[in-house]
């Protein structure tokens, strides 16, 4: 069996799997029963200032959008920081800590951008024996129109500064939560690796509206005939999160700087996909709200199973095993050639192959009166579309061409060589050089 | 009083009335708005879809599916209307398992096609609850066209005609329109009396009107037709039925099938209608299994379709024999009827056992003596009572084309006329077709 065993930052944790900070992670009753079902570890929900805590709305704080059979595919909230008094919060945590000594136990924070509001808070955490701390720079609504969240997460120098600070008046390990709301996050990230940053996290909620009422017209959710933004999150933002992820985990001033991933991981096979691009652990919130904590059973007997297929005794040796294969559009091979086969046997005869290139794309599928689909390899350009719309998994695949035989589309022959658009003779960036 | 399954004969009340009115009750009942979505999620909206082409009335199935996906079971409904006016009885009462269902392509993936009958019946009856009915009439033409018989075919022409503005007048020789689907289609298929509430929302269209007691050859004349109407279209269905060439088949007991299932369908009161304590269904088609799974449903005791060649030769589809063996049916093949025995009533059917020799069938000169105190003969319809001057097409009246006769004027659909199998849903394409060929006609 694979060992699970997660040392991020120094703190260690039973499994990679850390529930986000996030609803499931408000009071100790849920953390309790997290640890119970084997989480390895919670980012408990954000806490802030001392003093009457925010308050939320009355109506609804989620909306959702579905795929087939009402499979929940992204789901958006407006719920704020916990609405539960500071004090309240810091005992919890003190509690489940002292009884759960071998899980994570994170504190995502988000005070004002005022160093007093940090320091004055940062000691009172360190006293629950919490393992380090969460900067909370992402959530994009409420807290951002008061300053805080994204407000701050998107400014690269607020970042830096309020990371120095608590690196100032905090001995532990300070994780900087990304906002996915900003054009390049190889800025925050950045700026917090300069401000001293042991970690980041990310993402956290992209902004979002997941559907308008067309009786009333109001965006949902809807609160008295009224809609804001809210965070979407779920497996709809995963490959977002994977693209931010690798963004980060390949920059070069950021390369190496340890990650905690989250963003729609539902199963043990979208962790070790953030796990390859570099994050040490991963964060669940979604798969967690809508199935419930028993999900950590297929999470870590799955990410085990496959270790243990593949030889990998250990988390470490998983970790960025993909990120040098992330690389920029023009160095991808242009000599590769693939062609996409449909394998007969399997093939239900639905067409929608047929209809998606037909239609949309090349023209290199054949239909038969009888319902045969063939690929024309002379039309094929390998988009790989008839893959992703063919309802069975493997009737479709995209077989390289070996070197040194012709391409019937082109009529060349595969170079075996590696050749990209660098060098390629339509680029003018190519001919200028000359 | 209820007699008891016991008792002895033909009679009525073996079963109690809540038995009956349980055993009656809609073999599929109608999906849930949540089933449907579920269910209506399964569909892949394949290209050229292979259930479209096989549904005699080529109803779009992705699309209308794909519109109670996207929360409008109405315009599904629209869609299904658009191509077959009786797409509420068709969903009842097809054999979807032969039809688009066997085409279904997750029936190739999986041995479980989308629910498409059960589909088609959500969105029809979403409509049809409402009362309203969904087409309006084009501008009158001035022609008047004669219908004769107000089965499915002639109930889709009728409605096809009327909509494209010209007047109908249908004459049907029973009390009441609907033909086989108020007549002969399986009770527990359409429940609620659904085949006339279908035909009063037919009717609404307008321009429509129905003559009762109108006997082609009896009261009416297609002579007659032709001088006064601009185009008649035929729909008689199949009156007659194949004789048995058995021995005593005129003894008390022996009956025709057909006659049987109607009784069923037009009983007021299930609990008086009487059925044999053994019964025995010659015949190997849907009406066989129809009345063989009905005499088990009022409270037979021992029902049994004798067919005379193997299962994979009966007209019932597979899902139907499974159908009646559910029931408690025994199907007996390769068995044929050589008499029945008894003092003046039924009491036993002796069977003689087949073979096929040559590729014909042939009696083994074994005999199986099963009891039987009622015999209902399903062995096929014909056509009876087709006008004089017609030209037949075998035993049908021929036609070419959407459904035009040898006679000028004079169009033929349904189980009446040649081609195509004897399902509601032929005839309904049938009629449909015919009525766009005569619309042209009548306007050119």
């Amino acid at each position: 069996m694979a060992d699970l065993t997660t040392n991020f930052l120094g703190i260690s944790s039973p499994n990679p799997y850390w529930l986000a900070s996030a609803p499931p992670t408000d009071k100790e009753y849920n953390v309790r029963r997290a640890f119970e079902a084997g989480w390895g570890g919670v980012v408990w929900k954000t806490l802030g200032s001392e003093g009457p805590p925010v308050v939320n709305v009355n109506g609804p704080r989620y909306g959702a959008i579905y795929g087939a059979d009402r499979r929940l595919l992204g789901l958006n909230n407006i719920e704020l920081i916990t609405d539960r008094p500071l004090e309240v919060n810091l005992e919890e945590m003190a509690r489940v800590k002292a009884d759960y000594p071998d899980r994570a136990l994170i504190a995502s924070i988000m005070v004002p951008c005022e160093e007093a509001a940090w320091k004055a808070i940062l000691p009172r955490v360190a006293e629950t024996g919490a393992d380090g701390i969460e900067l909370n720079f992402g959530c994009p609504h409420g807290m951002s129109e008061r300053g805080m969240g994204a407000a701050v997460g998107q400014v690269p120098e607020y970042i830096e500064m309020v990371t120095r600070w608590c690196k100032t008046y905090y001995d532990r390990p300070v994780i900087v939560k990304l906002t996915p709301n900003i054009t390049d996050i190889r800025k925050p990230a950045e700026a917090a690796r300069n401000g001293g940053a042991d970690a980041v996290s990310l993402i956290n909620t992209i902004n979002s509206i997941t559907s308008v009422n067309l009786d009333t017209f109001s965006p949902e959710p809807s609160i008295d005939g009224k809609g804001s933004h809210g965070g979407y999150c779920g497996p709809a933002v995963k490959p977002i999160a994977l693209s931010m992820v690798s963004e980060i985990a390949r920059a070069e001033a950021t390369h190496g700087l340890p990650i905690s991933g989250i963003g729609g991981v539902t199963t043990w096979r979208d962790a070790a996909e953030f796990i390859s691009l570099g994050c040490g652990t991963v964060q669940v919130c979604t798969a967690a709200m809508t199935y419930g904590f028993k999900i950590i059973d297929e999470l870590t007997a799955g990410l085990s199973e496959w270790m243990d297929e593949k030889g990998y005794s250990s988390i470490d040796q998983v970790i960025g095993r993909a990120v040098p294969n992330v690389t920029d559009w023009q160095y991808l091979n242009l000599n590769y050639v693939a062609k996409a086969k449909i394998d007969q046997d399997q093939c239900i005869k639905c067409g929608r192959c047929y209809a998606a290139c037909e239609d949309t794309s090349h023209q290199a599928i054949s239909m038969s009166d009888d319902r045969v689909f063939e690929v024309k390899d002379d039309e094929c350009v390998a988009c790989n579309l008839c893959v992703d719309v063919c309802p069975v998994e493997g009737c479709i695949s995209m077989e390289p061409m070996a070197a040194g035989t012709v391409d019937p589309r082109t009529g060349k022959e595969v170079d075996p060589a590696y050749a990209n658009w660098t060098t390629h003779p339509n680029n003018p960036m190519t001919k200028a050089a000359e | 009083m209820a007699q008891g399954q016991m008792a002895p004969g033909i009679v009525s009340g073996r079963l109690s009335s809540d038995e009956l009115t349980s055993n009656f009750a809609d073999l599929h009942p109608p999906l849930a708005p949540h089933e449907a979505a579920v269910a209506a999620d399964r569909c892949y909206f394949c290209y050229d879809a292979p259930c479209v082409t096989a549904c005699p009335t080529d109803i779009d199935i992705p699309l209308f599916i794909r519109q109670i996906q996207a929360g409008q079971p109405q315009a599904a409904a629209q869609t299904i209307f658009d191509q077959n006016i009786l797409g509420g009885m068709c969903a009842r009462v097809c054999p979807t398992e032969t039809l688009c269902e066997e085409a279904c392509v997750r029936e190739a993936a999986e041995g479980k096609p989308v629910q498409i009958g059960r589909l088609q019946r959500y969105a029809t009856d979403t409509v049809m609850a409402t009362g309203e009915h969904p087409f309006e009439r084009a501008a009158p033409t001035g022609k008047t066209v004669a219908v004769i018989g107000a089965g499915p075919a002639g109930l889709a022409c009728a409605h096809r005609l009327a909509m494209l503005g010209h007047d109908v007048v249908i004459h049907e020789s029973r009390p009441k329109p609907g033909g086989l689907n108020e007549y002969g289609i399986a009770a527990y298929k359409s429940t609620n009396d659904f085949a006339q509430a279908e035909v009063d929302w037919l009717l609404k269209i307008g321009g429509i009107s129905v003559e009762t007691g109108s006997v082609l050859g009896g009261t009416i004349s297609l002579d007659g037709l032709t001088a006064n109407y601009d185009a008649v279209f035929l729909s008689i269905g199949l009156a007659g039925v194949n004789a048995l060439r058995a021995q005593g088949t005129d003894k008390d007991g022996v009956r025709d099938a057909v006659d049987f299932i109607a009784e069923v369908r037009q009983a007021e009161q299930l609990a008086h209608l009487p059925v044999g304590r053994n019964v025995v269904v010659i015949g190997g088609g849907m009406t066989a299994v129809d009345a063989a799974v009905k005499s088990r449903l009022l409270g037979a005791e021992h029902v049994t379709i004798a067919y005379r060649r193997g299962r994979d030769a009966m007209g019932a589809s597979r899902y139907e024999q499974d159908l009646a063996a559910s029931h408690g049916v025994r199907i007996l093949t390769h068995v044929q009827p050589v008499a029945v025995h008894g003092t003046g009533a039924a009491a036993e059917i002796e069977l003689e056992y087949t073979t096929t020799q040559d590729g014909k069938l042939a009696g083994t000169g074994e005999t199986v003596r099963v009891p039987a105190d009622q015999v209902l003969k399903a062995i096929g319809q014909t056509l009876e009572g087709a006008p004089e001057g017609l030209a037949l097409d075998g035993s049908k009246i021929a036609v070419t084309g959407a459904g035009r006769t040898t006679l000028d004027g004079v169009w033929a659909g349904g189980d009446c006329a040649a081609g195509g199998d004897d399902l509601t849903v032929t005839a309904v394409a049938e009629g449909r077709d015919a009525a766009m060929d005569i619309h042209a006609t009548l306007v050119s």
